[in-house]
């Protein structure tokens, strides 16, 4: 157990964490700010309660969201300062810009917003969601580009010892940040309308307030089933950036050993880390992963081993999450076209209800692993082709980074299940009475 | 040039963001002991409710712009304080949820254990923050690597303990102040009280403190050689004695402002008394961060600059305005229909 070990398990776990309850508010402010604006627009008194109703779980989520990306903030500093002695002229600016156009607007209307359902209109409380919807997902944005600057640095020069930015442009416009940007923030989406639509059916099944979840699902249902197409498309641009820009994962992805011209995908295949090769590998479709990366089947992919063991990310983990990703992403494609065609008759369906339900955690696994395949994938670099992970820790002692590990699952741990508990209970109470909320 | 302005930004952000959060976390450790019933505890967290959470990010672009603008010193500070910074950071977690999430369960056990929660969650921030403040003022032992050679108990020296208890007085008074301008009757009367007896124990451990950087730091010496900049001390003092005049005058929002107008100079005084150091070396002033051997390239700054030039003015312009929203006194009469 050395200091990049620990270091790397509190951050992955800090990470995971946040992004446990990112998703949710990315996409539940976008549905809320809707129901709010049909509300102001329609005085349909039920498109007000939906709001009451998923503002509270809203609310909740959203807190844990807020306290854990702090975390993530100061850990650049704590954990890794040499990374940030090294990139901060260029990761720091992001991160910089991150708190100052988005993550203000977005706190400072929150406030407004939950304190404001009697002070307020309608339709300036719809506004005030807009902008904390807008805020969110902007905020999204700069921290996707800080990101893909770690998977394909771009517009810097080493220089002074240190990478220096030399062309501003190049770093928040290059491809490879915007298509993980699509990719990251409708994967939020889908996750957000399966949230919706899982709570609504456990209220349908019961028969429950049917008109307004009703609405609430159909609503969802829309929303994911655009967002779960445009997931799957710019995941697939994404992958083609990854083939381009980051070979060893692309490889590591696929479990992909051996450099060939015509590489095919196994439908099925286990990697055998140790002798360099999958201990399995059966059901090929010809050509398909020289297809898929580099759009001719007869293109070359290099096979992991055109690498020394030490520049390649872990195997398994990488392929499993990354397999376990498409699969779900396909499935939630697969639900929502199946409930857009039966959206007018959902009641008769108590199965499809059932399985929306228990699809609730789906897409959590889903964005956790695609985050995996994303950050794993990318080792043992932090910074591709420019830093080694393990050269990028601070010159901390492994006592003091084993004790903030300990005190960061148990809060961590505290923290999720009372959020998770109160999420429950809201979720199963159901929207307060008109006469409630005129009180 | 642009180092210098930068510096003089990152000093500022650190004021402003003590003087917003200063209130709010001063009204968390004040929920416990102020309020007779829990009407008058609904009563601050309907006051902190709104603006808490806007008031943090101050903290987190603090933060930033010290990693944008001055990325040597964010790695060499964030992690020589790593034990107080996570310690800060559990705090502040803590706090938020108890903010947020006290209202969620109708259950007095529940409540009371996120009051608690709120205490220690805005107690140990001001007081970490004061201790953090003050070691930097005075330098840490880096070397020339920038590795900290001390420990977490290095920090608590005394003058480090000085600053944290003079962060934690200062914070407690602002919050005693924005309580009795945002509310009334029998809660504003003690709020007032308690301001008045809060001054006087200030006024002696701002007093000392000052006294005490003499001692410690070199902060004076950039005083000394422009006596010019005795302005903001002399400021200092002159809030400090204005948040007394304007309690015997009744005028609280006058009071409140000369309570920001103390923090925001206290701050910029050590500040200006560091430049152009960020984190001097207490080892050997060779060793120090500095605006010159820690900055980030020319292009950053100016982009930075560009960006704050424009945004910071937009924040605090929505921000002012949510406060001027937020301004009606919260009452007895009125506090259930701050909820939610």
């Amino acid at each position: 157990m050395d200091v990049v070990f620990l270091s790397r398990l509190q951050f992955g776990i800090a990470a995971c964490f946040h992004f446990l309850f990112v998703p949710l508010t990315l996409g539940l402010s976008i549905l809320l700010a809707i129901m709010e604006t049909r509300y102001a627009k329609t005085g349909d008194e039920d498109y007000r309660r939906m709001a009451r109703f998923w503002g509270k779980l809203f609310v909740i989520n959203f807190v844990v969201g807020v306290v854990t990306g702090l975390t993530l903030e100061f850990q650049f500093g704590t954990n890794w300062s040499r990374y940030s002695a090294y990139v901060g002229d260029i990761f720091g600016s992001l991160l910089a810009i991150e708190a100052s156009v988005a993550f203000f607007l977005e706190s400072t209307f929150m406030g407004v917003w939950i304190f404001g359902w009697k002070r307020i209109s309608p339709k300036a409380h719809a506004t005030v969601m807009w902008l904390v919807a807008a805020a969110s997902s902007f905020s999204a944005v700069w921290i996707i580009i800080a990101n893909a600057w770690m998977q394909h640095p771009v517009g810097y020069v080493i220089r002074n010892g240190r990478a220096e930015l030399n062309d501003f442009l190049a770093v928040v416009t290059q491809p490879f940040a915007w298509h993980t940007l699509l990719h990251t923030l409708s994967g939020a989406y889908v996750l957000a309308a399966f949230f919706v639509m899982g709570v609504s059916a456990y209220h349908l099944l019961r028969r429950y307030e049917i008109a307004l979840f009703t609405k609430s699902f159909r609503l969802a249902l829309t929303f994911g089933l655009i967002f779960a197409i445009v997931a799957a498309v710019h995941g697939h641009y994404n992958g083609g950036e990854v083939a381009k820009t980051q070979p060893t994962k692309l490889a590591a992805m696929e479990s992909h050993w051996e450099t060939e011209k015509g590489a095919p995908i196994y439908l099925l295949a286990i990697p055998d880390e140790k002798n360099n090769r999958n201990a399995l590998q059966i059901l090929p479709i010809p050509g398909a992963l020289s297809m898929l990366a580099y759009h001719s089947p007869s293109a070359e992919v290099k096979g992991l081993n055109h690498w020394p063991k030490e520049e390649r990310p872990p195997v398994a983990l990488t392929f499993i999450s990354f397999r376990l990703m498409v699969g779900l992403g396909m499935l939630f494609m697969g639900l929502t076209i199946l409930g857009w065609f039966i959206r007018h008759r959902l009641m008769e369906y108590g199965w499809f209800l059932k399985v929306m339900l228990y699809a609730i955690p789906l897409p959590y696994i889903a964005l956790q692993a695609g985050w995996v395949v994303a950050e794993v994938g990318r080792q043992p670099w932090i910074v591709y082709g420019v830093m080694k992970t393990a050269e990028a820790a601070s010159p901390l002692a492994v006592s003091q980074v084993a004790v903030s590990l300990v005190g960061f699952i148990a809060i961590y741990t505290l923290l999720s299940i009372v959020a998770f508990w109160l999420l429950l209970k809201a979720a199963r109470k159901g929207p307060e009475t008109a006469l409630a909320i005129t009180l | 040039m642009l180092e210098t302005t930068w510096f003089v930004l990152w000093g500022v952000l650190w004021a402003v963001y003590f003087m917003l959060d200063g209130f709010d976390l001063g009204l968390g450790v004040l929920q416990r002991f102020l309020p007779k019933d829990e009407t008058e505890r609904r009563i601050i967290y309907s006051i902190m409710g709104p603006v808490w959470d806007g008031n943090e990010v101050w903290l987190i672009t603090a933060g930033g712009v010290t990693f944008a603008a001055f990325p040597k010193t964010y790695a060499v500070m964030f992690s020589s304080l790593y034990s107080a910074l996570l310690l800060l950071l559990f705090a502040l977690i803590i706090r938020a949820v108890a903010l947020e999430l006290r209202g969620q369960v109708d259950s007095p056990g529940w409540r009371k254990l996120w009051d608690i929660g709120a205490l220690i969650g805005s107690f140990l921030p001001a007081l970490l923050l004061g201790v953090a403040f003050a070691n930097i003022f005075q330098g840490i032992p880096i070397n020339e690597q920038g590795v900290n050679q001390g420990s977490l108990l290095t920090l608590l020296n005394p003058y480090g303990l000085a600053g944290g208890v003079l962060f934690v007085l200062l914070f407690l008074l602002h919050g005693a102040l924005w309580l009795a301008v945002r509310t009334t009757s029998d809660l504003q009367a003690r709020a007032v009280r308690l301001a008045g007896q809060l001054w006087s124990v200030l006024l002696v451990v701002a007093v000392l403190f000052l006294a005490l950087s003499r001692a410690f730091t070199n902060l004076w010496t950039n005083y000394i050689n422009h006596p010019v900049l005795l302005l903001i001390p002399f400021g200092a003092v002159c809030c400090l004695l204005w948040i007394r005049i304007s309690l015997l005058r009744r005028t609280w929002l006058a009071a409140w402002v000369s309570s920001a107008g103390v923090i925001v100079l206290c701050t910029l005084f050590g500040v200006v008394g560091l430049y152009p150091n960020l984190l001097p070396s207490s080892l050997n002033p060779d060793w120090s961060m500095t605006i010159y051997n820690s900055s980030s390239s020319q292009l950053t700054l100016k982009i930075m600059l560009g960006v704050a030039l424009v945004f910071v003015p937009i924040v605090i312009i929505y921000q002012f305005m949510v406060y001027r929203f937020f301004s009606h006194k919260v009452t007895r009469e009125n506090v259930a229909e701050e909820a939610y």
